[in-house]
């Protein structure tokens, strides 16, 4: 990596063990939530894969699928980032290496014990709000933790302008709080089963404005904030436009908020807030595109090393699901299409190709650029990364395909009224069985998905190893400041 | 990397405030990314406590009996929400299959709303009374016994485990605590209404050859199930509900 970012003054005494601590949880948990992901899959294509056992049957597994990669695997992954990549930004040592820990193995213990608890049924049914209110206690705990640690170091901070990933870790850190302890207002009835104090369509409004924007602000914002910092370090090219950051970052985090309601169209939730939330969710697509293109432009002149640095292909291809996904998340806002597309497989093909295409890919550039970095060494296979890539990219497609084609299906199917003006459909289960070839595509999608993170983990672990067999004797090399 | 910000040509009077007032005090840009957050949440979720820009109330819903509760919490523990929705949409093709749209009161007891988001299998806001007992029965144990091609999973474990009434108290408790309007008279009761509504289930299902108990976690599942939608179903057409 060249002289940027290189100065002359001595390197700061960076905490990087903690970040380490973060990459090792990342990739265990990922592992673990994509192959939950595909076991689901399977259930769905092949109904005796749930084993006939309760805590293996798809309801359970389902919501121990979701947590795992967002909360498990995005989550660790923003904290390595976050970790790595503020103490570079601020020229600081994290404010106190004892909330670090804390927050690293608070954050991990609260991922076992949802990995057993979910399992068991223990739910408070709210999508990625599932965890029982006693876990929700402790992630509260962890999560003002990660906050002192985090607003410590910025007020420690040796720089005087704080740079553009760091906002966005800010409104992550910020709004996931608020988020977090508002949707989980709750009056106990034993140690494992809680009632909420909203009802209804308020409650569902209430799990909605969480829901949509754990999206916003867990899978996008941090991720954003990625972007900022390892997109232009890999890239070795300074960030495209600084006014269009300030104006995306305003936008999206004031505009994001708005959207939950687009999940409650043709609901009898009151007409004005139905309303409000497709209208809000439309005009989302200005301020998400404006980071999209502003981390695509940042690539400007550099393109031709798309060829040859499988880091750069990862992260342009994310940046392009970024932008595929934001388009499309405000057209199935518009109240006509989201009556057809609710409830289909559309979604979910909408959600993966944000969570696979952006969050995964944006997480294996990021790693392959850091991990190296991290124990002062090369990436053992870089042509297993572009395989990596590729398995990954082809899996993408064929999941989210998959799940376009068979949404329209099932979705224009339950609508389609013959010209006697009854269903043309009238049996719902036709409209299930005949999905069941797409369900093995997306079976395959998700098998070559988890294959490339199979081959990611061996990478960067023989990275690692050879580095340890080699850096006995030797010191390491310094780290170039930002 | 903040070098990467100079070479942006002339500055606006925006970014000079914002590198300024904001990216220089970690504290005032806190606070602004704070209320930037909080207003939108504000806006469309406090009005849902005002008389006239909140859901929709009725007087012809009622709670969930304590059997009821019962079987909703294990509708909850198995993510049956996850496959299946509880929202009739208003549209033709969907009141044609289901029934009547769902209406805003129908879920004003609801803690959690159960509205589901995806559709693996049907709706069942108005699966009340559409199925004898014992095809539920039939069902859990089974799905592709009453409906061949089904890809739902077996839920044989509900026909032999059983609900332990000091559970349902705490629950019933909970919920009045939050709001919903349980008598006094009606709490005291949960041990004696859990039995009352169930043996009727377990003789319609002996009548069938099906030997249970009144106590089993299928017998609750059935009552749960067996009343999603009733109340709607025996009000709204006198409202003549699906032309509104």
């Amino acid at each position: 990596m060249s002289q940027v970012g290189t100065t002359a003054v001595p390197t700061p005494n960076y905490d990087d063990d903690i970040v380490r601590k973060f990459f090792g949880a990342t990739v265990l948990w990922g592992a673990v939530g994509m192959l939950v992901g595909v076991i689901i899959a399977l259930q769905i294509a092949w109904w005796p894969a749930n084993l006939g056992l309760p805590w293996t049957t798809f309801g359970r597994l389902r919501p121990l699928h979701t947590n795992a990669v967002i909360f498990a695997f995005a989550g660790n992954i923003c904290f390595t980032g976050i970790y790595y990549s503020m103490q570079r930004l601020l020229k600081v040592r994290m404010y106190s290496d004892l909330l670090s820990k804390l927050h690293f193995w608070g954050w991990q213990a609260i991922i076992v014990a949802a990995a057993i608890t979910l399992p068991l049924g223990m739910t408070q049914s709210k999508e990625y709000a599932e965890l029982i209110w006693p876990i929700d206690i402790a992630i509260t705990l962890v999560w003002v933790i990660f906050g002192w640690n985090f607003f410590g170091t910025i007020a420690i901070r040796k720089v005087k302008h704080i740079y553009v990933a760091i906002w966005f870790y800010m409104s992550f850190v910020i709004t996931i709080a608020v988020l977090h302890i508002v949707n989980s207002l709750v009056i106990p009835a034993t140690l494992f089963r809680s009632y909420p104090i909203f009802a209804g369509l308020t409650d569902g409004l209430v799990q909605w404005w969480y829901g949509h924007n754990a999206v916003g602000f867990f899978l996008t914002t941090p991720f954003l904030g990625l972007m900022y910092y390892f997109l232009p370090r890999a890239a070795n090219r300074p960030v495209y436009s600084y006014r269009l950051s300030i104006i995306h970052f305003w936008g999206l985090v004031f505009l994001y908020i708005w959207a939950g309601p687009h999940h409650l169209l043709y609901s009898a939730l009151p007409d004005w807030a139905q309303t409000v939330g497709m209208v809000f969710s439309i005009v989302l697509l200005a301020p998400s595109w404006g980071g999209m293109l502003n981390g695509l432009l940042t690539l400007r002149g550099a393109w031709d090393r798309l060829r040859t640095d499988p880091i750069l292909k990862f992260m342009v291809v994310a940046v392009s699901f970024y932008g595929m996904s934001t388009f499309e998340g405000p057209m199935m806002s518009i109240r006509a299409v989201n009556g057809l597309a609710h409830f289909t497989n559309w979604v979910i093909g909408h959600v993966h190709s944000g969570a696979l295409g952006w969050v995964g890919m944006m997480s294996f550039g990021t790693l392959y650029w850091l991990v190296p970095k991290l124990w002062h060494r090369e990436l053992a296979y870089p042509k297993m990364a572009t395989q990596h890539f590729w398995l990954a990219t082809i899996g993408i497609v064929l999941y989210t395909v998959s799940m376009w084609v068979a949404g329209l299906m099932e979705g224009l199917q339950w609508r389609a009224v013959n010209e006697a003006g009854q269903l043309a459909n009238p049996i719902f289960l036709d409209t299930v069985t005949q999905l069941l070839p797409y369900y093995w595509i997306r079976v395959l999608g998700g098998t070559l998905y988890l294959t490339g993170m199979v081959l990611f983990i061996f990478n960067l672990l023989k990275t690692i190893k050879e580095s340890g067999a080699a850096a006995s004797g030797e010191a390491p090399t310094p780290v170039p400041a930002v | 990397m903040t070098k990467n910000d100079q070479n942006q040509g002339s500055e606006k009077a925006y970014t000079h405030f914002h590198r300024r007032v904001l990216e220089a005090r970690g504290g005032v840009f806190a606070v602004a990314t704070t209320i930037a957050i909080l207003i939108g949440g504000i806006v469309e979720i406090v009005p849902m406590y005002t008389a006239g820009a909140g859901p929709e109330r009725g007087d012809w819903v009622t709670p969930y009996t304590p059997l009821e509760v019962a079987g909703r919490d294990i509708y909850i523990r198995e993510g049956c929400y996850l496959c299946h929705s509880q929202w009739v949409r208003p549209m033709r093709a969907e009141v044609l299959r289901y029934g009547e749209w769902t209406r805003a009161p129908e879920y004003q007891f609801d803690r959690p709303f159960l509205l589901g988001s995806r559709r693996m299998g049907p709706d069942l806001q108005r699966v009340g009374q559409k199925y004898p007992d014992a095809w539920h029965y039939e069902h859990m144990r089974d799905p592709r016994s009453v409906s061949p091609g089904s890809i739902m999973p077996p839920y044989p474990w509900l026909l032999t485990a059983t609900v332990d009434p000091e559970d349902i108290l705490a629950s019933v408790r909970a919920l009045k605590k939050s709001g919903v309007p349980y008598t006094d008279a009606e709490v005291e009761g949960v041990a004696a209404s859990l039995a009352a509504q169930g043996q009727p289930i377990a003789t319609s299902l002996a009548g069938a050859n099906l030997e249970t108990t009144a106590d089993t976690e299928i017998v609750a599942l059935i009552a749960y199930l067996q009343r999603l939608g009733r109340e709607g179903k025996a009000y709204l057409p006198s409202q003549q509900g699906g032309g509104e």
